[in-house]
């Protein structure tokens, strides 16, 4: 197996750490580190000399990542952004994936080629998971948010819960807009009246 | 009317106005665009993204297309810079501790500061800044040259985390875009010290960029955003426009911040130290007036040549500062147009008329605070 691979994985969230690390372990990959927090990536960079790094791409450290590529670069070390571009598919895959990996020392292709499909595999699941919290979370405001317009529709004017959302859905359609922006529109306009 | 969309990355700063305002005061939609503004956590991100083909154009720090252009960096690529988005609007500050060991220096002192930093004792000055090829990076270089017994280590730093990065003790001082530096001096860990403009009086801090292919095939969309940025650009000039630009700007959906953290940027009234009166900075930060939107062929290769490109490089570089498309695209909606492309970049130490399509033009004073002056013609 190529257990002699050094691979640091950049993340903050305990939880997508462990499950980078299983996800390596599973394809092999056991020399692995963690880092949560910029303030010790220099160090552990220099340190560990990690042969290929792995961090999200929404993730602020990247730029930090960057300039500690630049400082540690000798001339033959090869410094690549998701592998290398030229290699476009799994460039595309890590990239909407949400993952960008740094080749911090120079590295044959088809090496790191099995780490980052590992990693995007696991990257993909993550952010589904991270898309579905959010819509389920957004979704969980827009109620409260409509339910609150409701409220103010049905103190003001009497109507009944069913009445009160009526109004809203018939202003929406015949705005052409969705109930909860009528329903934002109304509380704010209720909160500068009151 | 079908409208075109138009993906724009950009970074949450204050100087991101012409952008959030050309498509919050319709002035794209007036070019039939749809502009769709994408947020992006960091400027490797947005280089990415814009690089890959996920983005059409974008807010860059102006160094970035320069680097792309002549393959520095992370993701060599052909980048154009349509135009500058704006001119200063950096503050360089120390930690309070730093503040107290070098005594009462005159704020906007480039001179004196870099003096009395130089008699400090200790280890190498930690500076953060954003982004290793940043307008920021390039000042502290030019400006710690004059210094050689200065020491100083460069640290990059994402703009959100720097007040705390000063608070921990991980940096000393840091250059950085508003409203960054106000963050920190509202936190009280840190002194602002002087503003970019005190090292170099007329500074591209920000510009719109695309890739070079995206640019030749796309020449109507180019031109049609670089009319509603220049359109947006000059409606933020005007002063009676501040109050609505920093109420949009602080809105959820842009920067998501405090008005007041907003206000200094565009009103140039910085707070230098927490529980003073603001100071008022002239041409704190620029975003149409003396041709700021101007991307001046001289301006790239000053970068080309502080990041130690050869002259090959440096045409490369003027090559990617479309001066060309912006007469092209600007002349039909009165824009004034300097007559030359290219200038001696540091020879103006007052405002300076010069000839210009429509007659002529003032210029901003664009000296170095060491007097140098580059002329790449």
């Amino acid at each position: 197996m190529n257990q002699d691979l050094r691979i640091l994985v950049v993340e903050p969230d305990p939880e997508r750490v462990r499950a980078i690390f299983d996800a390596l372990k599973d394809a092999g990959w056991s020399d692995v580190k963690a880092l949560g927090h910029m303030s010790a990536l220099d160090r552990t960079v220099k340190e560990f000399a990690p042969d290929i790094v792995l961090i999200d791409l929404a993730n602020p450290d990247r730029d930090t990542l960057e300039h500690i590529s630049h400082a540690t670069e000798t001339s033959k070390r090869a410094v690549a952004l998701f592998v290398d571009e030229t290699d476009d598919i799994l460039t595309q895959a890590a990239l909407s994936a949400g993952v960008s990996a740094y080749v911090v020392d120079g590295l044959k292709m088809d090496r790191i080629k099995s780490v980052l499909e590992t990693a995007i595999a696991r990257f993909k699941i993550m952010r589904q998971i991270q898309s579905e919290l959010d819509a389920a979370k957004q979704a969980l405001e827009d109620r409260k948010t409509i339910d609150r317009a409701k409220g103010i529709l049905m103190r003001r004017r009497g109507f009944s819960e069913d009445d009160a959302y009526n109004l809203l859905r018939k202003t929406a359609m015949s705005q052409n807009r969705k109930v909860i922006h009528v329903a934002h529109a109304l509380v704010t306009a209720a909160e500068l009246l009151s | 009317m079908s409208q075109t969309v138009l993906n724009c990355g950009y970074v949450p700063l204050v100087d991101c106005a012409p952008l959030v305002i050309a498509k919050e005061l319709g002035f794209a939609g007036e070019e039939g665009l749809a502009l769709n503004l994408v947020r992006q956590p960091s400027w490797s991100a947005l280089r990415d993204m814009l690089a890959l083909g996920h983005l059409d154009v974008a807010q860059m720090l102006s160094p970035m297309p320069v680097a792309m252009s002549i393959g520095l960096g992370g993701l060599p690529a052909r980048v154009d810079t349509l135009m500058v988005l704006s001119v200063n609007g950096t503050v360089f500050g120390v930690s309070n501790d730093v503040a107290l060991d070098i005594g009462a220096v005159p704020f906007g002192d480039a001179k004196a500061l870099l003096s009395a930093l130089s008699t400090r004792k200790g280890t190498a000055l930690r500076v953060g800044v954003p982004f290793h090829y940043s307008m920021h990076r390039l000042l502290l270089s030019l400006w710690t040259s004059n210094a050689p017994d200065l020491q100083i280590e460069e640290i990059t730093v994402p703009p959100p985390r720097m007040a705390d990065a000063v608070a921990d003790g991980f940096v000393d001082a840091f250059w950085v875009g508003e409203p960054w530096g106000s963050v920190a001096v509202g936190q009280d860990v840190a002194q602002l010290m002087m503003t970019g403009k005190d090292v170099w009086q007329f500074a591209p801090e920000k510009v719109l960029a695309a890739r070079h292919d995206w640019v030749e095939g796309n020449g109507d969309a180019a031109a049609q955003l670089m009319r509603a940025v220049y359109k947006a650009s000059a409606w933020l000039d005007a002063k009676k426009n501040t109050p609505l630009a920093v109420e949009i700007l602080a809105r959820s959906e842009h920067l998501s911040m405090s008005p007041d953290l907003i206000d200094p940027a565009l009103s140039g009234d910085i707070v230098t130290k927490r529980n003073t009166a603001p100071t008022p900075v002239g041409r704190f930060l620029q975003f149409h007036k003396h041709a700021a939107t101007f991307p001046w062929r001289s301006q790239a290769a000053w970068i080309a040549s502080q990041l130690g490109a050869d002259a090959v490089g440096i045409e490369k570089a003027k090559a990617c500062f479309r001066a060309d498309l912006y007469r092209q695209n600007l002349a039909g909606i009165g824009a004034d147009m300097p007559g030359a492309s290219e200038k001696e970049e540091g020879a103006l130490h007052f405002e300076t008329a010069v000839a210009s399509s429509r007659g002529h033009m003032i210029l901003s004073p664009d000296a170095f605070f060491d007097g140098r002056t580059y002329d790449f013609s």
